[in-house]
């Protein structure tokens, strides 16, 4: 028998975390040491199950499957194809960047990479799960510490609120559609909670149109989906860096990961009815979000809005249901989960130092501070997706699909492109050029050398994909084949 | 069904019971007999007595494949009754260890003794098979229950928690006995499992069979703490000594459930649907007004006792469903709820001794006074509200899936938006723990091994419940079914 990975995967980060609890409160250096060792070892373990997938073979692979409570057919049943394979190795890639970033934190450290690697098991969990039962499990695991990760470490102006607001958006999500999973699960008289069997279910078209915006949306709150989004600028201003790296980067993947899965391949005629409406909403997102980063003047709010921005092309990616857009918004997720884990870990270094997030303040860093700036620049040119990175790969697919089924939405969103282009330009153009205020002249000390290892790895991503889209590509449109043989599109 | 005629191995099925009166008779003596000095002893006697009456019921009292009734159908020997006897003498086990050293409390012999004689009467609601019998059981489980949330003579809000009790129970018990003596009157019979067959048989008025119900509703309601039978909740919880509230919150109300279930199932097949319904809108009715009711509580006791009305009503949910899975549901959240909540209240009971007081505000800086407390708190709250990996999660799961599975759509949305009431004034509360600072950080919890003890068991519980829950649920459809 195989080893089987990716458990392995799954319960390294909370066994991790769970000892971590037991080390003695004040020994911040071997608690800080052993969580770097754990989120390693995680990072090793997630490229090797992305690695061991072998794409001439295809569909799921490495599957493990335990049964769980026979009684009500709920098993324990992982595996990856080529829509989550990359987006554990995401989660390896961020979690581990994000421990590198937070080696300062000074109080209670034991706690905070506790529950950040509980957050981590969560994450991992559902994006590996077959089962419907045990992806609403882990869904939840990976909500709550958010909610402890940012009231506590956050930033203290908005961290109350901002940590409630969120957790409450992403839980009244989650309820419902937790419902619209038991409908899909009495009605398919399979007794299984099995996804591969409700797949096969045969619900009727009534019963797809009415429970699909329940179960869809339900997970799209967390994929920030216009008007539901408010939660996640707030959210990600608020939290430490290492928090925001992890919600921008991979938590808003797991809601639309979950959207995808469960929402869309459940129950396809549901997202075939609904598909105009999404394609509407995550318009509204790609614009609008777009546009209020442009205006914002705080350094951190405007990287939460391209967030806000960038999860809504993943969602047009997945409403245009062809097999381009589907790819395209795969892609997306694991390029804009690096992009943006950079952009924060940036804005968290330089808000260290300077005290202030405001950009008309700030200026001049790329002197003190070249490589957090140089890598900055990496990810704006992702993020405007220029040829040669990571952004491009993802959405110029995107707007190919959209352009194959709705033209008029792909010419709308593209505004999206322009804007973009000007307020990354102008943040770079604010905090890392121009003259440096006399204030912070002397004060700003550089980078550490761990800060400087995450920059590294994740600009050297956002590159690699860029020059080399077939690490990611092929792996990532097989996968969107499974997804389209069950939607039966174009 | 028939009843078994009396042999001598029938006394072998009351052991339990018989063993719960020596035991209390036995504590009775030992705490006239002894000093304040013996405190201790006395609390570890009835643990580990109750402990052992325990491990002998899981041996010895295990039904066998049929029900039978016993004395003449005085009471039912069935897996629902043995599942909830078990439930029961692990959550006076609980409490007793949590009384060690709690103050104000005076006579200790009878205090102990009365744990105990409670506990024999819960034991008996869980196989009362008739009418007179279950109202004894009632009264027995209740009488001790009143004096014990007033044992505190010395603390005024302890002596109104007891009368207020009291008043409360003895007028519910009144109505409902007046619905036990119509049953009687219109069937002729007292026997729960008759009942049902001479009403059919009497054809008489489904409005007359559902005013019955109702008046016998009154009664149980009052148990579970459900609306409009609940106010006397939070005043009891919160004058009662806090173990005693972790007793009536857990084992009291678990009880409640048994006779509930059993006897709406049982006797009033005839209008099922209706009161079905009927309990629909009382539990969304409890669960509404427990959670919203709990938001602005700034005394940990009071918020609780709102938050255990919040979780009657969920609990109600499964009992809705009428299905065997949806009854099975019910068990399977009282057993989780009563690990978690005896957790959450060995944490305020702790807190209380060391730091003297029961507000919310005064838990500011715990986890930094006891990193260790303020996690169990942690897990406890979030089993309360209903988070993976944790018993609350499948609890809740089941219940609502119970209700999807019978069509109760409504029912199950109501369910779930009021689990998000509950989840913001549990994470309020971990809030002020987490987050606030305080002046006494540098003042440590003292955790006496006993309460460790308890504390270690339930997170134990909490957590096998919630990952492994094949088991359990195996076990709660079997003394479902039971009633079926």
């Amino acid at each position: 028998m195989e080893a089987p990975i990716l458990s392995i995967v799954v319960f390294t980060p909370i066994v991790f975390g769970v000892v971590l609890f037991f080390f003695p409160a004040e020994r911040h250096r071997e608690i800080r040491i052993f969580a770097l060792a754990g989120a390693a070892i995680t990072l090793v373990l997630s490229l090797w199950a992305y690695f061991t997938y072998d794409l001439a073979v295809g569909g799921y692979q490495l599957i493990e499957h335990y049964t769980w409570v026979p009684r009500l057919g709920i098993s324990y049943h992982v595996g990856i194809d080529g829509m989550n394979a990359p987006l554990v190795l995401l989660t390896g890639v961020v979690m581990f960047t994000g421990v590198l970033i937070s080696w300062g934190i000074d109080d209670r450290p034991r706690e905070f990479f506790g529950f950040l690697f509980i957050l981590a098991t969560g994450v991992f969990g559902v994006f590996v799960s077959l089962d419907l039962f045990q992806l609403f499990f882990f869904y939840e695991i990976a909500v709550f510490p958010m909610y402890l990760l940012i009231a506590i470490w956050g930033w203290k102006v908005t961290r109350e609120y901002a940590a409630m607001k969120l957790t409450l958006y992403l839980f009244i999500g989650s309820v419902v559609a937790l419902i619209g999973g038991l409908a899909m699960y009495f009605a398919s008289g399979t007794h299984s909670f099995s996804l591969f069997a409700l797949e096969q279910a045969g619900f009727s078209v009534d019963f797809q149109r009415f429970w699909f915006p329940f179960v869809f949306f339900g997970f799209a709150v967390l994929g920030g989906i216009f008007p539901v989004h408010n939660w996640s600028p707030d959210g990600h201003v608020a939290a430490p860096t290492a928090v925001s790296m992890f919600h921008a980067g991979v938590l808003m993947k797991v809601g639309a990961f979950a959207a995808l899965r469960v929402g869309i391949m459940l129950l396809p005629e549901g997202a075939r009815f609904w598909a105009p409406l999404i394609l509407g909403l995550a318009t509204v997102n790609v614009v609008y979000g777009a546009f209020i980063a442009s205006i914002q003047t705080d350094f951190k709010y405007v990287i939460g809005f391209s967030s806000v921005s960038h999860m809504g092309l993943v969602i047009l990616g997945f409403a245009t249901l062809n097999l381009t857009g589907i790819t395209g918004a795969g892609i997306q997720m694991f390029s804009h989960g690096v992009m943006t884990a950079l952009m924060f870990a940036v804005v968290g270094m330089v808000y260290d130092r300077a005290h202030t997030r405001e950009i008309p303040k700030l200026g001049g860093f790329i002197k003190v501070m070249p490589l957090a700036g140089i890598a900055f620049i990496v990810a704006g040119l992702a993020s405007m997706g220029m040829p040669g990175f990571s952004g491009f790969i993802a959405e110029f697919p995107i707007f190919m699909g959209l352009w194959q089924s709705q033209p008029i939405v792909a010419i709308i969103a593209a505004i999206s492109i322009v804007i973009t282009a000007g307020y990354i330009m102008r943040v770079i153009g604010r905090v890392f050029f121009g003259e440096m205020p006399e204030e912070f002249k002397g004060h700003i000390t550089p980078i550490t050398n761990f800060d400087k290892i995450a920059l590294v790895i994740l600009a050297g991503l956002l590159i690699l994909i860029g020059v080399y889209p077939s690490i990611i590509a092929p792996l990532v449109e097989s996968g969107a084949q499974v997804v389209l043989a069950l939607v039966g599109g174009a | 069904m028939s009843i078994a005629s009396f042999e001598s191995s029938t006394l072998l099925i009351v052991l339990p019971e018989i063993l719960l009166l020596v035991l209390a008779g036995i504590i009775l003596v030992v705490g006239l007999t002894s000093k304040r000095s013996r405190d201790m002893l006395l609390a570890w006697l009835t643990a580990l007595g109750l402990t052992g009456i325990l491990i002998i019921t899981l041996l010895y009292g295990r039904p066998g494949e049929n029900d039978v009734l016993i004395f003449g159908g005085m009471l039912r020997h069935d897996w629902m009754a043995f599942s909830f006897k078990v439930l029961f003498l692990f959550a006076a086990a609980m409490t007793a260890l949590l009384s060690i050293d709690v103050e104000g409390v005076e006579d200790r012999g009878e205090y102990y003794a009365l744990i105990v004689v409670a506990t024999l009467g819960m034991s008996l609601m869980a196989s009362s098979a008739d009418m007179i019998m279950l109202f004894l059981a009632i009264e027995t489980t209740s009488i001790p229950l009143y004096i014990l949330a007033g044992f505190m003579k010395g603390d005024d809000k302890s002596t109104e928690a007891g009368l207020k009790y009291f008043l409360f129970g003895a007028l519910t018990s009144a109505v409902m006995l007046y619905g036990f003596s119509l049953l009687y009157g219109f069937s002729g019979d007292t026997n729960i499992y008759r009942l049902s067959e001479a009403l059919r048989a009497g054809a008489i008025s489904p409005w007359m069979i559902g005013g019955m119900a109702v008046l016998v509703l009154v009664g149980f309601s009052f148990k579970i703490s459900a609306v409009p039978f609940q106010f006397w909740a939070p005043d009891v919880y919160e004058g009662a000594p806090t173990p005693i509230t972790a007793f009536i919150s857990t084992a009291s109300k678990a009880a409640g459930f048994t006779v509930l279930l059993r006897f709406m199932l049982a006797v009033f097949p005839v209008i099922e649907t209706e009161w079905a319904t009927l309990v629909a809108v009382i539990a969304t009715v409890t669960m509404t007004v427990g959670n919203l009711l709990a938001l602005p509580q700034t005394n940990i006791k009071r918020l609780l006792a709102y938050s255990s009305i919040a979780h009657a009503g969920y609990a109600m949910i499964g009992l809705v469903a009428l299905s065997s899975f949806g009854t099975a549901s019910v068990i399977f959240y009282l057993i989780g709820y009563i690990v978690t909540n005896i957790a959450a209240f060995a944490v305020v009971i702790l807190f209380a001794r060391s730091a003297g007081s029961d507000e919310i505000v005064d838990y500011a800086g715990l986890s930094r006074r006891s990193p260790g407390l303020a996690l169990v708190l942690l897990v406890a709250l979030l089993s309360l509200g209903g988070m993976p990996p944790l018993a609350g999660f499948v609890a809740k799961f089941y219940v609502f899936a119970a209700a999807v599975e019978s069509g109760w759509i409504w029912l199950a949305f109501v369910g779930v938006l009021n689990a998000i009431i509950g989840l913001y004034y549990y994470m309020t509360i971990l809030k002020v723990v987490y987050l606030y600072r305080s002046d006494d950080e540098d003042k440590p919890i003292a955790i006496p091994r006993s309460y460790a003890l308890v504390l270690v068991i339930c997170v134990i519980a909490i957590l096998a419940i919630g990952t492994l829950s094949a088991p359990w649920l195996d076990w709660s459809i079997k003394s479902a079914l039971s009633l079926f």
